[in-house]
């Protein structure tokens, strides 16, 4: 307890210890900063709006999501209920970091959940699970980092995404499909990865071809979803935790 | 104030109710129940996949290129090196098949 004590006293260097943590963080997400500005502006947001979304969004991939259905002219409300499809993910995060910070004051874990990206939560975790203690001024220093570099970089993004000339060439149409692919091959070590994909994929493509975009996002994803409740529990790795 | 705006609004809205939500909730709860979880579990790689599948359609020979070697290249290696993988093979065989 006596290190705990001294820990939390020495948040100065505890804030500098999070930031050293928080540097592969920065170098790793920069493309995509860029990415999503230059994006944003292609279907139609203006650089101080790709500013904002990623200052009070701070969700790559959903903020991937979301300019790509609006560049589509989709409804607005579905265009914020695909956000927060992508982002439903982090409710597992959020449960499961709640113990960790549950000594902090409010004020603090409100600020904490507002930056709980999948990286800040797999480091914090990671803390957590090796006995340390996980204070305020080290979730700040791994965290702060990567939201300022990575509003700044989106907003560099979207000026320089104005110059980009042929978009095509370039293969920047193509580039989200390509990232998302490689987010999906990322999950592919959890129980029923191959089972929900394939479902997802051929759900998603017949609605696409029957009902539309973009309810082929909501129905390929509710078809995966389902598979993975109705199979029974010993197939989706769940049960030996308990 | 505009449309996207006010996008931008209701989408951060709804990714902080996301962010919070899960401690708000599921820590009233002494355990979840396996379907559930088993349920949460699928979301990421159900909801990614839905972006990807549908673009299937429309690929010509570039595309699939850039989407095989980016699968091939994510069993090793990181996102970032799977992405530019992809993206390089992307943009080279643009330059032949358009």
């Amino acid at each position: 307890m006596a290190t705990d004590l001294i820990s939390e006293s020495g948040g100065k260097s505890d804030f500098w210890q999070g930031v050293r943590l928080s540097m592969p963080v920065v170098v790793a997400s920069a493309p995509f900063a860029v990415l999503f500005g230059a994006l944003a502006v292609d279907n139609g947001f203006s650089v101080l709006e790709a500013f904002l979304m990623s200052a009070l969004v701070y969700g790559g991939a959903s903020q991937m999501v979301g300019i790509q259905l609006f560049g589509q002219h989709v409804a607005p409300w579905l265009v914020v209920l695909s956000i927060f499809a992508v982002n439903f993910r982090h409710v597992l995060y959020s449960a499961g970091i709640g113990r960790r910070i549950a000594h902090w004051p409010v004020i603090s874990q409100a600020l904490g959940y507002f930056i709980l990206t999948d990286p800040q939560f797999a480091v914090a975790e990671a803390r957590a699970q090796s006995g340390q203690t996980v204070g305020f001024a080290w979730y700040l220093g791994l965290g702060l980092p990567v939201y300022l570099f990575w509003i700044v970089e989106s907003a560099l993004g979207a000026l320089f995404g104005k110059l980009i000339p042929d978009t095509h060439a370039l293969g920047i149409d193509f580039l989200l499909p390509i990232y998302f692919l490689g987010l999906v091959m990322g999950f592919r070590k959890r129980p029923l990865w191959l089972p929900v994909v394939v479902a997802s994929a051929c759900a998603s493509i017949v609605a696409y071809k029957t009902v539309g975009s973009p309810w082929h996002v909501s129905i390929g994803a509710i078809a995966g979803v389902l598979l993975a409740v109705i199979l029974p529990p010993r197939h989706s790795g769940v049960e030996a935790k308990r | 104030m505009s449309t996207t705006f006010w996008i931008i609004i209701a989408g951060a809205i709804a990714t902080y109710l996301t962010r919070i939500g899960g401690h708000l909730v599921i820590s009233r709860f002494d355990h979840i129940h396996p379907r559930v979880e088993a349920g949460l579990n699928a979301v990421p790689a159900a909801v990614l996949t839905t972006l990807v599948a549908p673009e299937l359609l429309n690929a010509g020979p570039a595309e699939w290129a850039a989407l095989v070697v980016t699968a091939v290249v994510s069993l090793r290696g990181g996102l970032m090196a799977m992405f530019l993988a992809g993206a390089v093979v992307l943009i080279l065989a643009r330059q032949f098949v358009g």
